[in-house]
């Protein structure tokens, strides 16, 4: 029972911080090459604040806030840069995030922060917040795909000018979409502290940061049903499959290659392609 | 003293940065593609060096062999990776690159093994005695001398031969190009093909240099001259080189000055997201 409690666990999580990402790079179409970054900001706020004996769900909006401060920061830096600019702008984030953090003393260096105390509310009652957490901000995506904010980000996503020139304010609704993007990806920073008790420097690197994307992408951009069927699968694949462990970067790499030259539009591409063949057929 | 010993320090790793980052601006010019993947050619160059040296115990050798067939393996990565996604969205052909290069450095460990490969016995060493106990390595001179040799060769082949002119015109203006009767499939092929016959060509002087390739040696490089491209202005050959250098420089004065509060790694990134804060469109970027 142990092992299913973990592994639901560490889905939740990563359907959480998936679909934070999905919320600028999905909605808003801007990309973003360094998201491990803002997930380790809250992490390490979390571990810090444990650490010093907060109470654990009390570290949780701290580790949000600051992962959003970070957040409206790059934001900044994508009024600035676009594009492919922008792609190494927050690629760059995520190696300056490491490149500090390995070097900071209070923040355990090389190390990391180990021996963080576990959740006061068991396995079971952990695992029922991150479930809870993940559903909450899916609903809250799907509420926001449908609103008048969905169609402001998805007409920025399309095309940047054409929306300023229609009167939106692009540059507030880049700034709203990654504060919410960043600080929800805190939020899932937290659990993971609580969840795996240690935070190091090399678990919020740039690979990490590709391995979400590639959730986002292999689940269909901007789609929060395919995202977060992708997040659950990818996540817990290396758990399931040992040969996919040992050769993890080998699988995510191939995946998200052949994703990209055969089926750019992902999971939710090809299923509502399915569906629209099944129609014409019936 | 020290000043100048960071200095060349800083010039020859420029000189790496240099080789690897102008493959990366050609693709840029010619096709707007983040080549990330490139990075992979680079090590791949690393291992052809070693094994060859190895077995043949002629350094020169090994190097022309693997630009030669890194250049190849460039164009088969064009052919199998890029031209399908052409007519995607940029990112598209970003993310398929950044997979490839993942993937590769897997690959890398699965053939080679993870712990790397050395020269059994390690040439060009021994170094120059200049001035007042200043030394410079033999590798570390052969370095600045064989990039500055290449550079000028193909500055040569750009500006003087048919090949290079119908190049530059496809790099300006692909369909004025294919109207004037040039071939232009051709011209990504040589494109390919030089830029990673000179991304081999860093990876075996970083194998030199190191005396050892392992499989995630092209990871930082990759990164690093990814930012070396923004810096330089995304498809400007002379902000390239500049950009190189400057990181090489500002790395080695940087890792003594800075070093304690900011990994060397990250210096690079640091001084690209200043910069494009200040000038959005790189340093010699066309507005």
């Amino acid at each position: 029972m142990a092992y299913e409690i973990t592994l639901i666990t560490t889905m939740a999580i990563s359907i959480l911080f998936a679909l934070s990402l999905n919320f600028i790079t999905g909605f808003c179409g801007q990309i973003s090459l360094g998201h491990a970054a803002f997930m380790g900001v809250g992490a390490y706020t979390s571990a810090v604040m444990l650490k010093a004996g907060f109470p654990f769900l009390f570290t949780i909006p701290f580790a949000g806030t600051f992962a959003g401060l970070l957040g409206i920061l790059v934001g900044f830096a994508s009024l600035r840069v676009r594009h492919d600019f922008l792609a190494i702008t927050t690629m760059g984030v995520v190696f300056l995030f490491v490149g500090l953090v390995r070097q900071q003393e209070f923040l355990g260096g090389e190390i990391g922060i180990s021996g963080i105390r576990g959740s006061p509310f068991g396995r079971i009652g952990f695992m029922y917040i991150c479930l809870g957490l993940a559903a909450v901000f899916a609903m809250f995506s799907l509420a926001v795909k449908r609103s008048w904010m969905g169609y402001v980000f998805a007409s920025i996503a399309d095309n940047e000018d054409i929306s300023r020139v229609l009167g939106i304010d692009v540059s507030k609704y880049k700034l709203i979409a990654f504060v919410v993007g960043t600080s929800t990806a805190g939020i899932a920073g937290a659990l993971y502290t609580q969840h795996f008790r240690f935070v190091g420097p090399d678990s919020f690197g740039f690979v990490e940061s590709v391995t979400v994307l590639a959730m986002v992408i292999v689940g269909g951009i901007g789609s929060v049903w395919g995202v977060a069927v992708a997040a659950a699968f990818l996540s817990v694949m290396p758990l399931l499959f040992q040969f996919v462990n040992d050769f993890k970067i080998l699988v995510y790499g191939g995946l998200l290659f052949c994703m990209m030259r055969w089926a750019p539009d992902g999971l939710a591409g090809i299923v509502s392609r399915w569906i629209k063949r099944l129609r014409s057929t019936s | 003293m020290l000043y100048l010993e960071l200095f060349f320090q800083g010039i020859v790793q420029g000189s790496i940065y240099a080789l690897i980052a102008l493959g990366l601006t050609l693709v840029y010019g010619l096709l707007r593609i983040l080549h990330v993947a490139h990075a992979a050619l680079f090590t791949l160059g690393g291992y052809l060096g070693v094994i060859i040296t190895n077995a043949t115990g002629s350094f020169l050798l090994a190097t022309a062999v693997a630009m030669i067939v890194v250049g190849f393996v460039g164009i088969a990565v064009y052919k199998l990776a890029y031209e399908p996604l052409l007519s995607k969205p940029p990112f598209i052909s970003l993310i398929a690159s950044i997979a490839l290069f993942i993937a590769s450095e897997e690959i890398f460990r699965i053939i080679f093994g993870p712990y790397g490969l050395s020269y059994t016995n390690p040439p060009m060493q021994g170094y120059f005695e200049l001035f007042g106990g200043f030394f410079l390595k033999y590798g570390e001179a052969l370095v600045i001398a064989l990039s500055v040799v290449m550079l000028v060769i193909l500055g040569w082949f750009a500006a003087a031969t048919r090949l290079g002119v119908s190049w530059r015109a496809t790099v300006t203006d692909p369909d004025m190009a294919r109207a004037f009767g040039i071939n232009t499939q051709n011209v990504r092929y040589m494109n390919f093909f030089i830029g990673s016959a000179l991304a081999a060509a860093a990876g075996v002087f970083v194998a030199m240099l190191n005396n050892l390739v392992e499989p995630s040696m092209g990871s930082v490089a990759s990164y690093k001259a990814l930012a070396i491209i923004v810096l330089g202005g995304l498809g400007s050959i002379r902000g390239t080189l500049i950009a190189a250098m400057a990181i090489g420089i500002i790395e080695s004065f940087g890792t003594i000055y800075i070093g304690h509060l900011l990994d060397r790694d990250a210096l690079a990134f640091a001084f690209l997201i200043v910069v494009l804060m200040i000038r959005p469109q790189g340093l010699l970027g066309a507005k």
